[in-house]
């Protein structure tokens, strides 16, 4: 049975490290839904978060793979219940769709969204929320006319407390006892 | 007192200075750190074809050719395989250089196959300058980005003072752990550019470190399993071979008096005719191992992957037994078969650890029985393809002539095909590291300059390449690197006329529909002779003893031709989707 799986993938910060981390679901013909990459907050680490809908024996053996190549520090799949994440969405909607009349005003306080800047032609209005969130409030301002869409890949961090920091110390001593 | 002070300042002074020239000394350029790199790691062989992205390089080997012999091969491929053929040989990391653009692509398929079968190899490559890269400049290709998939590891390099880490990270990365192949891609600025040159061995980093802690309680329950069991069986592949276990192999095995049975890159591990040994695995394997998996209560896999080649269909795979797997790659275990108990781990250490809590045993009961399949197989199959009534020869004759007219202290090179099948069935081993082939990829083209590289690791063995008259035209213009440094390599090719495995596919699977199979050869003895290289054609049994023989103590190389069966199948064979234990022996 397929499952939605939050990959979180930390990395050293190198040049070509995305791309073979990408190539372990290229090869196996699996799409990746969304994807963030920013720094950790460790200085150098950097962490992917990724969104696959695989079965729970495919999660598993990609995680392994991931962690297999030389430069992933630690690959950590995760089910929604296990993270708390989160989705930003922007809405580009032309001033005269607005002002025509209409509760944007209205769907905009229900759905907690707010307006990020006013142009002279243009409103661009923010949500951040889960994918079906924003897909909802993107549903309910479809009619008014949405000029350009976006939504960002999703961001998560896990609930247990293994902390990053801890593992890589402990990588650290092994690496150092290496030499 | 103050001549003194003078005399200690004066040899300060010249201490500095001497200092000085020194530090001027290891000033040099990113082409001279690398080759003062690889002399570092204790290269003295590598394999390659010059181009322009890498002249600076080549241009600096020149001045250190006593102490780094460079091969010219006639193709980057052949640089490639030679390699592996080296490393393979001798356990060391094979090293080839080529330049950008075609020079690189043309490794590819080499360090794919290196890639497939652990094969520790660093691949040096040759870049446009680094402000040219993303203009399509003059052969320019992306490698790092064309070998991602195909690499343990890469790096670009774009600075001179770079390359000695570079170089020291490919090495570790190459060899340790499960090895496998490394690009290192340099800008032809890189080359020409100064630097100041220091190396240190690279011994580790955070992102990588393959050395596990053996779980002793793990150990203690794969003991159990073994100690408790009626029917263990082992399997053995290129694992024991990488972390030098063969000894520690042959303990665990004889103490627990367990029969063990080989993948091809685990042949030549433990000796061919060691009472315990049972025979090859897989597709075209031995009737008993295959048939046995399906029986034994106990697996015991070291060291190997489970390829599909070896297992066959996964849901009628081994299921009524325990599976213990002794693999050093994480991602390796429950891949293909899922485990009871992993040792994650090296192989010599996990074995140690397991034979120290393993109780003296025989299974002679359990041993006889694949004594017993192996006698059948034996009289269906052996039988007739060593001993032919028809007067048409058989390549297993041919490797059995081999066998019996030498030591079984040969190193077999192999291609892909048949033959090769045959030559891994039939060829008998006394010592380690002397099977070298193609397996994981299977490719053709592979056998002729990996032999040629492993003669050249290992100048005083006997090492004979086995080729099919396909693979042979794979990589034929490397008879060129035989004659320019007239290396003594013994060069078998069995030839069918046919792409004999395909054929024989044909044959089975497609209805005797042989498209595009049929070889209309040259005189291959004229081509050879071309190269200097003795040769010799045998079409008759009575001629092939004697060509063998001849051609074992011939001091230089030697080419021999067997014209064999052109329809001739290999047998037992398990097809694509059944069983190991509906492996059939016709």
């Amino acid at each position: 049975m397929k499952n939605r799986y939050t990959l979180s993938v930390f990395t050293e910060d190198v040049v070509g490290i995305l791309s073979r981390v990408n190539g372990v679901f290229t090869r196996r013909k699996i799409n990746i839904e969304s994807i963030a990459a920013s720094e950790s907050e460790i200085k150098d680490i950097y962490r992917y978060t990724m969104v696959v809908e695989v079965t729970e024996e495919e999660i598993k053996k990609i995680a392994l793979q991931i962690e297999k190549q030389i430069e992933v520090i630690k690959a950590t799949y995760y089910l929604d219940s296990e993270i708390v994440y989160q989705e930003i969405a922007l809405y580009k909607i032309a001033n005269a769709a607005l002002f025509a009349g209409g509760n944007v005003e209205e769907i905009m306080r229900r759905h907690h969204a707010r307006i990020l800047s006013v142009e002279k032609e243009f409103t661009v209005i923010e949500k951040t929320g889960h994918q079906e969130e924003t897909q909802h409030l993107f549903e309910e301002l479809e009619p008014y006319g949405i000029l350009e869409f976006v939504r960002s890949g999703r961001v998560a961090i896990s609930k247990p407390m293994d902390t990053l920091s801890s593992l890589v110390n402990k990588l650290d001593t092994l690496a150092e006892e290496a030499k | 007192m103050e001549i003194v002070a003078n005399e200690q300042k004066t040899q300060q002074k010249k201490q500095v200075q001497k200092a000085e020239i020194k530090k001027q000394e290891n000033i040099m350029n990113g082409a001279q750190a690398l080759i003062q790199s690889l002399l570092c790691e204790d290269v003295d062989l590598l394999f390659g074809y010059p181009g322009g992205a890498i002249m600076p390089v080549y241009d600096a080997l020149f001045d250190f050719e006593d102490k780094l012999t460079h091969i010219l091969t006639r193709h980057e491929q052949g640089a490639v395989h030679a390699a592996q053929g080296y490393a393979r040989a001798t356990g060391k990391v094979g090293v080839c250089m080529a330049t950008s653009g075609p020079g690189a692509t043309n490794l590819i398929t080499g360090i794919a196959d290196a890639q497939l079968d652990s094969t520790p190899l660093v691949c040096i490559t040759g870049q446009v300058a680094s402000h040219l890269l993303g203009t399509d400049a003059f052969q320019e290709i992306d490698i790092i980005g064309i070998s991602l998939p195909i690499t343990k590891w890469s790096f670009q390099v774009t600075k001179a003072e770079e390359i000695p880490l570079a170089i020291a990270k490919a090495f570790y990365i190459a060899r340790s752990g499960k090895p496998g192949p490394v690009l290192i891609d340099i800008t032809k600025d890189a080359q020409f550019g100064q630097c100041d040159f220091k190396y240190e061995h690279f011994k580790g980093m955070r992102s990588y470190l393959p050395k596990n802690e053996l779980n002793f309680e793990k150990v203690r329950k794969a003991a159990q399993l073994i100690n408790e069991a009626k029917k263990p069986f082992v399997l053995f592949g290129q694992g024991v071979i990488i972390s030098e276990a063969e000894k520690e192999f042959k303990q665990f095995i004889e103490k627990a008096g367990i029969p063990a049975a080989w993948t091809i890159l685990g042949l030549s591990a433990l000796e061919s005719d060691h009472e315990l040994n049972v025979g090859m695995l897989g597709m075209h394997g031995n009737y008993a191992p295959n048939k046995l998996t399906n029986e034994c209560d106990v697996l015991i896999a070291v060291g190997m992957r489970f390829d599909d080649r070896v297992t066959g269909d996964l849901s009628r795979y081994a299921k009524q037994a325990k599976v213990i797997h002794l693999e050093i790659d994480p991602a390796e275990i429950d891949k293909n078969v899922k485990t009871d108990v992993a040792l994650l781990g090296d192989a010599k250490e996990s074995l140690v650890a397991l034979t120290k809590l393993i109780t003296k045993n025989s299974h002679i009961e359990w041993l006889t029985k694949f004594r017993e399949l192996e006698q059948e197989e034996y009289n269906v199959v052996i039988n007739k393809e060593l001993n032919p009534t028809s007067p048409i020869l058989t390549m297993g004759e041919v490797m059995e002539q081999i066998n019996l007219k030498s030591d079984h202290k040969n190193i077999i090179v192999t291609d892909v095909g048949q033959h090769q099948m045959v030559a891994c069935r039939y060829a008998k081993f006394q010592q380690t590291r002397s099977m070298i082939t193609s397996g994981g990829l299977g490719t053709m083209g592979f056998c002729l300059p990996a032999a040629i590289g492993a003669k050249m690791g290992k100048p005083e063995s006997q090492v004979i390449g086995i080729i099919g008259d396909g693979g042979f035209q794979m990589n034929i213009q490397e008879l060129g690197v035989i004659f320019q440094n007239k290396t003594p390599v013994k060069i078998v090719v069995l030839n069918n006329e046919y792409l004999g495995m395909v054929r024989q596919w044909q044959e089975l699977f497609f209805e005797k529909r042989y498209a595009s199979t049929t070889m209309i050869n040259p005189d291959f003895q004229t081509i050879v002779k071309g190269y200097g290289i003795k040769t010799k054609k045998v079409e008759k049994r009575e001629d092939l003893a004697a060509a063998i023989e001849e051609m074992l103590n011939y001091e230089e190389a030697y080419f021999l031709e067997v014209m064999v069966g052109k329809e001739h199948n290999v047998f037992p064979m398990i097809s694509t989707g059944s069983s190991v234990s509906d492996i059939r022996l016709k």
